[in-house]
């Protein structure tokens, strides 16, 4: 393994976040905020309470996510793109690194950035709300590892795509839906029961389950279905990848 | 000597059909400067890219001090430094940052006393500071260089590396291709400007639709087909060419006040002497004599259009 390599793309990665420090930070607190005012307010005053936990509260492993999983996919696309579209890729293909290194070093910088979001989201809501957290352990783990699978697929976007408008379609016709139908703001079992059998085929819904029952010990779907379907996703991303490199598409001709 | 850089059969082919390399095989010894010359989509970026490790051949093998490209790739890609042809650059990073990044890469870590000395010798050290956008183009295809000779490269590929620089400039890069010479790294450029070939390297390869048609010594390259002519300019003009000096092969110039004769410098006999002796015999007077050698564009050309030198 050429860790060298690894940290210098890890380094240059997060050169990039660090340059723009105060948007990293200030865009997810002032968005954070809104949510609560505008959600944990408005329907707050309607839905006081979900099994036993307030609305406010209820809401706020699903921001976390909400952003964090938003924040991975532009971090990580962004990352590979740029040296695609600035055609400084040929350092990189021509250095002695293998695919693994790359991928750490993009993946691991973009996961680090929405770990860091995901923090400052998670004090932020300090401010609002009352916040327990059951499963500190499990809390992390769900955080860490949907930073990386979320990364993971962040990179084959911005491997697959060609321009600067697939970059944002995947994020915005496919992910932003599933995390906003995937229990960010409710419970499952607040919906119909045909709505609650459609939503259990939204993978969203078993990170969010998941991440929720760290927090209150409320889960929708069993924990172990949740920690099951996150690690097939990142399995699933880590294939394609592999196989992008090994075959070179959209990278190398 | 074992070649430092060894291409055989190297063949590369796009879906379409296209093929960009058709069996190029060629052996590079170390620290010698190779001019890779042909026209625009001749296969030289192709060629670099595949030996980079940018391009994934069809088939053939090029191995680098002896470490094949694609099954010792890591120790192939270790020796090689890559300057491409086009500018491209991280607009916001810092010059040492950017320079500091590549050597990561390659797997050494900061050497502060190393950068220095590259950015110094490049002339970029008062830069160290600047974010990369706020360079000249000039400046930036230094630091190109600088971030290529980051990780010590012992073969240097400098794609085009003279295109669109001025004249000073161009003149700097030639001293460093020099003092990289003298370090005993091996140079392979490709390049528009023959002269660039001419004044700097050693050998030259003449490279057209994915062939590669020669690769010569310079001097011999030029000796064995460079044409010599001599004119010989008369202090009056002359309607027609006299007929004491047909066996000669003259040409009259435009105004008639100069003959052009052709010659062979390899010949055992180039003719001068009797066509001077030919000269003062039909009565003319010479007013100057001059002699002009073909230059290696005039072979480049007649190589890539076919006609014989």
């Amino acid at each position: 393994m050429n860790w060298t390599a690894i940290a210098a793309i890890y380094r240059f990665e997060m050169a990039r976040f660090f340059r723009t420090l105060a948007q990293s930070f200030l865009s997810p607190v002032l968005s954070t905020s809104l949510y609560f005012v505008v959600f944990g307010t408005a329907i707050g005053s309607r839905i006081q309470e979900v099994e036993g936990v307030s609305y406010g509260a209820f809401i706020v492993p699903g921001l976390i996510m909400l952003s964090v999983v938003m924040l991975c996919i532009s971090n990580a696309s962004f990352g590979i793109y740029f040296p695609k579209f600035l055609g400084t890729i040929y350092e990189l293909l021509s250095a002695p690194v293998n695919f693994i290194e790359i991928v750490i070093g993009y993946v691991g910088a973009a996961a680090t950035k929405a770990l860091f979001v995901g923090v400052v989201i998670l004090i932020t809501a300090t401010f609002f709300v009352d916040l327990r957290i059951e499963h500190p352990l499990a809390m992390v783990a769900f955080l860490v590892l949907t930073c990386l699978s979320f990364s993971l697929l962040g990179f084959i976007i911005g491997i697959w795509a060609s321009n600067f408008e697939q970059m944002s379609l995947v994020p915005q016709l496919v992910v932003t839906p599933l995390i906003f139908l995937g229990g960010t703001f409710y419970s499952i079992s607040m919906l119909p029961p045909v709505w609650q059998t459609i939503t259990l085929f939204n993978p969203v819904v078993y990170l969010i389950s998941g991440f929720r029952w760290s927090f209150y010990g409320l889960a929708d779907v069993p924990i172990v279905f949740s920690l099951l379907a996150i690690l097939a996703f990142t399995g699933i991303c880590l294939g394609i990848i592999w196989w992008i490199f090994k075959t070179g598409w959209r990278i190398r001709s | 000597m074992t070649p430092i850089l060894s291409i055989r059969d190297l063949r590369k082919s796009y879906a379409g059909g296209f093929e960009a390399l058709k069996g190029v095989s060629l052996d590079i010894e170390q620290g010698e400067i190779l001019a890779l010359l042909g026209p625009n989509g001749a296969g030289k970026t192709t060629l670099i890219s595949t030996i980079c490790g940018i391009t994934t051949p069809t088939s053939g093998s090029v191995t680098v001090g002896g470490h094949d490209i694609q099954t010792d790739f890591r120790a192939a890609r270790q020796m090689i430094g890559l300057v491409p042809q086009e500018i491209a650059l991280e607009p916001f990073e810092k010059v040492w940052n950017t320079v500091r990044f590549s050597r990561g890469l390659f797997g050494y870590g900061t050497d502060n006393a190393r950068i220095e000395e590259i950015l110094r010798k490049l002339s970029l050290w008062d830069k160290r500071k600047s974010a990369i956008k706020e360079l000249s183009g000039g400046m930036k295809r230094r630091v190109l260089i600088a971030k290529a000779l980051a990780h010590e490269p012992r073969v240097l590929f400098l794609d085009e590396p003279t295109a669109g620089v001025d004249v000073e400039l161009r003149k700097d890069m030639w001293e460093i291709v020099a003092e990289l010479k003298q370090a005993g790294v091996t140079i392979i450029l490709t390049t528009h400007y023959i002269e660039e070939a001419e004044a700097i390297a050693d050998r030259v390869g003449v490279i057209d639709k994915g062939e590669l048609l020669l690769v010569q010594d310079k001097a011999t390259l030029m000796a064995q087909m460079g044409k010599k002519q001599i004119e010989v300019m008369l202090t009056a003009p002359i309607e027609a060419i006299p007929d004491c000096l047909a066996a000669h092969n003259l040409t009259l110039n435009g105004n008639g006040d100069s003959l052009v004769y052709t010659y062979d410098t390899n010949a055992d006999r180039t003719g001068i002497t009797t066509l001077l002796n030919d000269v003062a015999e039909a009565g003319l007077v010479l007013r100057d004599v001059q002699t002009r050698q073909s230059s290696l564009e005039e072979i480049f050309v007649n190589l890539v259009s076919g006609d014989p030198a």
